[in-house]
């Protein structure tokens, strides 16, 4: 199996290789952008004029204004990044990773406490794991 | 002539540092994760080191994909807590010790270890956690006015794929062991490594979490580090989730110990927010 195939073969997860990161590029320097206060503020008081800043594709601007936290990992976001848009919003990486993942931050949060998601069955979308 | 007096790792969870700054250590759900730092914390400040060499990862906030170094070093006096998209955290200002960061800098790059030098780095959750852990007073982890010990920051690019080898690593350690042993000073200098244990924090697999995988991670620290070395990025993101890849961090620390450590304490807690909290305390086999 080659590298990216291997890549592509764990369930769930998106590497952020240089394909991502090139795609990802000005979303997650948008992203990134949300470090400073001031920025912060112009964001929430207007996310469309802010976003004009930064010329990410439509689609991508479509997964910020929707939050989409599993669409704009999709496109290219990559998780350090996205969670200073989270911070930003009042979101923790665990709310993240429920909505991500497709459960609520409660039910995350007990799965979590229970031990965590098991690795069994998680290995491979191809092979027996 | 400085020297390498021991080594620790531990996770360097984000949420970790939010529960410290809010009070919440004493709670029946965090409490035991922070009683595990005490012992550690017994020991480091029976060491108490001069310096703390301390091996991490920047999350997308000193460094962007402006400029992604591999391996950076901080020479700089001082280093300030970031704001990570929250505010600082509310720690005490890191001082560096600038003359030992150039020597190191000097020397491992003249040993073919290509490292950027770092003048002006604000540090995040994965330098001022593992501080907070260690230096902090007893299970509440409440930081001092000043970081008793100084501190030397290794970063290393765990964010951008590919991230150096576990191999890569443990030779950096090697040969900052190499570097500390030709410093003119008497400095007795602890390594940090950090991050880890497993987690994954994004997409569907978000959460997973491999107990065994992680103990056996633990023991062959001590036991084989050899085969610790050879575990291919691969093998990281399968087994201990995409962001799991830290745990190469703790190979530089371990490659600074020499040929033979022994384990002094170990503790394993699930969960910290999304993570497998480890925490290891090593010494160099006389």
């Amino acid at each position: 199996m080659s590298e990216q195939d291997q890549f592509d073969d764990i369930p769930g997860t998106y590497l952020f290789d240089r394909h991502r990161s090139r795609q990802g590029y000005h979303l997650n320097m948008f992203f990134f952008s949300l470090m400073k206060a001031e920025n912060r503020e112009a964001f929430l008081a207007d996310e469309e004029g802010y976003l004009d800043r930064f010329p990410m594709t439509p689609e991508q601007r479509t997964g910020v204004l929707e939050r989409d936290w599993l669409g704009m990992i999709k496109l290219g976001a990559n998780i350090y990044y996205m969670s200073k848009f989270g911070a930003t919003l009042g979101r923790s990486f665990q709310y993240m990773a429920g909505a991500m993942s497709g459960v609520s931050q409660e039910q995350y949060a007990d799965m979590m406490k229970a031990g965590g998601r098991a690795i069994d069955g998680n290995r491979s979308k191809s092979e027996d794991n | 002539m400085a020297r390498i007096v021991g080594g620790l790792a531990t996770s360097h969870v984000p949420a970790v540092g939010a529960a410290i700054d809010l009070g919440k250590t004493q709670t029946d759900h965090w409490k035991p994760l922070f009683d595990g730092y005490e012992p550690a914390q017994q020991w480091l400040a029976r060491v108490n080191p001069d310096v703390i060499v301390l091996v991490y990862n920047d999350h997308a906030t000193a460094f962007s994909l402006e400029i992604i170094p591999t391996f950076g070093i901080g020479v700089a006096e001082n280093f300030p807590p970031a704001d990570e998209g929250w505010g600082p955290r509310p720690v005490p200002t890191v001082e560096g010790h600038s003359e030992l960061a150039w020597h190191l800098s000097e020397s491992l790059i003249l040993d073919e270890f290509d490292m950027t030098m770092i003048n002006e780095m604000p540090v995040d959750h994965g330098l001022t956690v593992p501080l907070s852990l260690t230096c902090g007073k007893d299970s509440r982890c409440e930081a001092p006015d000043h970081w008793p010990h100084r501190v030397v920051p290794i970063s290393v690019n765990v964010v951008q794929y590919p991230p150096p080898t576990g191999k890569r690593c443990y030779d950096l350690g090697r040969a900052i062991r190499k570097a500390v042993e030709a410093y003119h000073e008497d400095l007795d200098i602890v390594v940090y490594g950090t991050g880890g244990m497993s987690h994954q924090l994004h997409g569907e697999r978000a959460g997973l979490i491999n107990r065994e995988w992680d103990t056996a991670f633990l023991d062959d620290l001590t036991q084989d580090p050899e085969r610790l070395q050879s575990i291919p990025f691969i093998e990281y993101v399968r087994e201990t989730g995409a962001e799991g890849i830290e745990l190469v961090m703790w190979l530089i620390m371990r490659g600074a110990l020499g040929d033979d450590a022994r384990e002094l304490y170990r503790h394993y807690h699930i969960p910290a927010s999304n993570t497998a909290s480890g925490l290891i305390v090593l010494e160099p086999a006389a």
